[in-house]
């Protein structure tokens, strides 16, 4: 560890000039007035959540109270008989988020590493802003070239996966048609498109911080690459990369429009993930319902918009602060 | 160590430009190309006689069943060539190249989708593809019947005014999160962070209900989609300025008001034009993000298939709007048209993002473009130059 400290000091010299210094000001009439200006500003950040949070409890509030515990355990969405089955809905918008994180993490991580490891140098630049552009698409047309490839390439294999590995639950299907194409699966693999460009930048300015001489040690030394790669330079980003992958789940949680052009939903608590009529997902179910709906059934899909809001903030915030951690010494 | 200091990491760049890295040039063997080569063909061959035996079909469950048997052959090719500890290397380097290959293959298969089944509409029905809308579609309407007209009106308009309403008000709320260290501005910096990420559903639900709804059937206008997208935009706008606040010097701050200068001119005639480029940068990108929006505008805009120039009476088209309405239409033309609305879209969102790149790649407080080719001598080098 001796060897890492003229390291850690040098680094700390070379940010030393950018970093603000204590400054004591007598602020006048004018600076205070700027300040309650910029002050006042950035409240309305605050407002607009707490407004948000409070308008969507508000209005949601009639279906909670008309439905009470019959949230989790009524049978069917129907709300103008007073039957509000959530669970179908939220187990289905995690489940695809899940989904796709489980499949974007890998690819992510391994994007990021070849970007700035194992690609050449001269198109590191070119590579980050090609995965920068992937976030820029509109996830509209995602969902469009989705529903018209991935869709269709998936359903073999999915069939594949219900004839003949059905014994694990997942690989089921509910609805025992032959198609396979509108299921939870296929949108987790879309949407797991959508979220790969976040965890890669994110994991990517991580892992760029290693320090780089003990990553020169560790090959010095003998190791490989993979070694260098395992040993210094993912415990050195492992916080980044956690926060990146919960902010690609709060991404996932909040996907609208690939899962309503993909999606065939039913409302079965079900452990099928593949074809139609299974789980539901909640931006589905206000996408489709919501300006047909009147009192009580606008109250319950304004309901379910406040618990996916609330989950996806609640994700997002956690992310952040696990990213801001200062990292474990090596 | 000493070079360190001769190359200060500019905090900008800080993620493609490591100081002490040294410049290793990996060249790979041929030998490493043809056990690589051999166990890739042995693969295929070897699925390709086992799915015709089972008698199985499929392009995806090919590719993946010839990936692993790739995998498999080589590992054990390397294991008895090298033995287990450069075999895990080997392997691992083999996964990264393909993890990433399979991030990159989507960017270029959706691009290639849509120039393929958007650029022909849109030449089919250039140029009156831009200036037509879709107020005279029919099932088998021709491509010239129709067009992105009405929709590239009300995206401009809309987010026209959602880019009128946030930016001064998330770029006055970014220099307060970066000159404030307080409590408070934590807070509102965790929370920006926080919905920057909220799902777009919620931003339709809460103007449809609180602006839609009131005022029965005239509610949905271009002036209610552009609050749904303001409510988008804010923290994004806020997020992307105060990073790039925060890289100005501050050192600039202290001599001006070393100066004399009192904080709030200091702010606003030293910062904030320090920070000139980067904040143009932040506000295009915010457009990009927020034009390609299309769950805000759902119950928001309307989606009047014809012209609509004002935006505060009357439902408006829009771009995402308009692709996902086409999607959803009878006729066989409605999908084809769809994608035409698609590229026309996609173009206007790389084009913002390419430009936010060129502007963005300006030095804080530069006033002329540098030359496109210095642009790379100066990543690549930092900011010695």
């Amino acid at each position: 560890m001796t060897l890492l400290a003229p390291r850690t000091d040098s680094s700390r010299l070379e940010t030393y000039e950018d970093v603000p210094r204590p400054i004591t000001v007598q602020p006048g009439r004018a600076d205070r007035i700027f300040n309650a200006i910029l002050g006042g500003s950035s409240a309305t950040v605050l407002l607009l959540l707490a407004a948000v949070i409070v308008f969507l409890f508000y209005y949601g509030f009639p279906a909670l109270r008309e439905a009470g515990f019959g949230l989790f355990t009524d049978k069917t969405w129907d709300p103008d008989a007073g039957q509000f089955d959530i669970l179908p809905l939220l187990v289905g918008s995690i489940a695809i988020a899940l989904l796709a994180v489980a499949i974007a993490t890998p690819i992510s991580l391994s994007t990021a590493l070849m970007i700035n490891e194992y690609g050449p140098p001269r198109l590191r630049p070119w590579l980050t802003g090609v995965i920068d552009l992937l976030a820029t698409v509109p996830s509209i047309v995602y969902g469009f070239w989705g529903l018209l490839v991935v869709s269709n390439l998936q359903a073999a294999p999915a069939k594949w996966l219900v004839h003949h590995a059905a014994f694990i639950p997942i690989f089921r299907t509910f609805n025992p048609t032959q198609q396979f194409g509108e299921s939870i699966f296929a949108c987790g693999l879309i949407c797991a498109v959508t979220i790969i460009p976040i965890i890669t930048s994110v994991s990517r300015e991580v892992m760029a911080q290693a320090p780089r001489d003990v990553c020169e040690a560790a090959l010095g030394l003998g190791g490989t690459r993979w070694g260098m790669v395992t040993e210094v330079i993912l415990p050195f980003s492992r916080n980044g990369i956690l926060g990146g992958i919960l902010l690609g789940l709060g991404r996932g949680l909040g996907e609208t429009m690939i899962v309503v052009l993909v999606l065939s939903p039913g409302n079965h608590l079900t452990g099928a993930l593949l074809g139609p009529d299974g789980l539901g997902s909640v931006a589905d179910q206000i996408t489709e319902n919501f300006v047909t709906s009147d009192h009580i059934a606008s109250s319950a899909l304004i309901l379910l918009g406040f618990l996916l809001f609330m989950t996806t903030m609640v994700v997002n915030i956690v992310a952040r602060l696990i990213v801001q951690r200062p990292n474990a010494a090596i | 160590m000493a070079q360190t200091f001769q190359v200060p990491a500019s905090p900008t760049r800080q993620g493609s430009l490591v100081p002490d890295r040294p410049n290793r040039r990996v060249s790979v063997p041929r030998s490493t190309l043809f056990e690589m080569g051999g166990s890739a063909a042995a693969s295929i061959c070897l699925v390709w006689l086992s799915f015709t035996v089972a008698g199985i079909t499929g392009p995806f469950g090919f590719g993946v069943c010839a990936l692993v048997g790739f995998f498999l052959i080589y590992g054990v090719l390397c294991r008895i060539l090298y033995g287990a500890f450069f075999m895990r290397d080997r392997l691992a380097t083999l996964a990264i190249w393909s993890g990433a290959f399979i991030a990159f293959v989507p960017l270029i298969t959706v691009i290639i989708y849509v120039i393929f089944q958007g650029g022909s509409v849109l030449i089919a029905g250039f140029p009156g593809f831009l200036v037509k809308d879709f107020s005279g579609y029919t099932a088998n309407a021709p491509v010239t019947a129709v067009g992105a007209g009405a929709a590239i009106v009300g995206t401009v308009e809309q987010v026209g005014l959602a880019t009128v309403f946030t930016v001064p008000l998330g770029i006055l709320t970014a220099t307060y999160l970066v000159n404030s260290r307080n409590a408070y501005a934590k807070a509102v910096s965790y929370i920006v962070d926080a919905m920057t990420g909220s799902p777009a559903i919620i931003a339709a639900i809460v103007i449809y209900v609180l602006w839609v709804r009131p005022q029965k059937t005239d509610g949905q206008t271009g002036f209610a989609a552009a609050l749904a997208l303001s409510i988008m935009m804010l923290p994004i706008v806020t997020r992307t300025a105060q990073e790039v606040i925060a890289i100005v010097p501050a050192s600039l701050k202290e001599a001006a008001l070393a100066l004399g200068s009192p904080q709030w001119r200091s702010i606003l005639r030293v910062t904030l034009p320090t920070a000139r480029v980067g904040l143009v940068t932040a506000v295009i990108l915010g457009v990009a993000r927020v034009a390609g929006e299309t769950a805000p505008v759902l119950f928001t805009a309307g989606g009047h298939p014809g012209y609509n120039w004002n935006p505060f009476s009357g439902p408006q088209d829009d771009l995402p709007l308009r692709v996902y309405e086409m999607i959803f239409q009878p006729g066989v033309n409605a999908r084809r048209d769809a994608w035409g609305v698609a590229f026309v879209l996609v173009i206007v969102v790389l084009a913002l993002f390419l430009f936010a790149r060129f502007v963005g790649s300006r030095k804080p407080g530069a006033r002329r473009l540098p030359a496109p080719w210095r642009r790379f001598r100066q990543t690549a080098q930092g900011d010695a130059s």
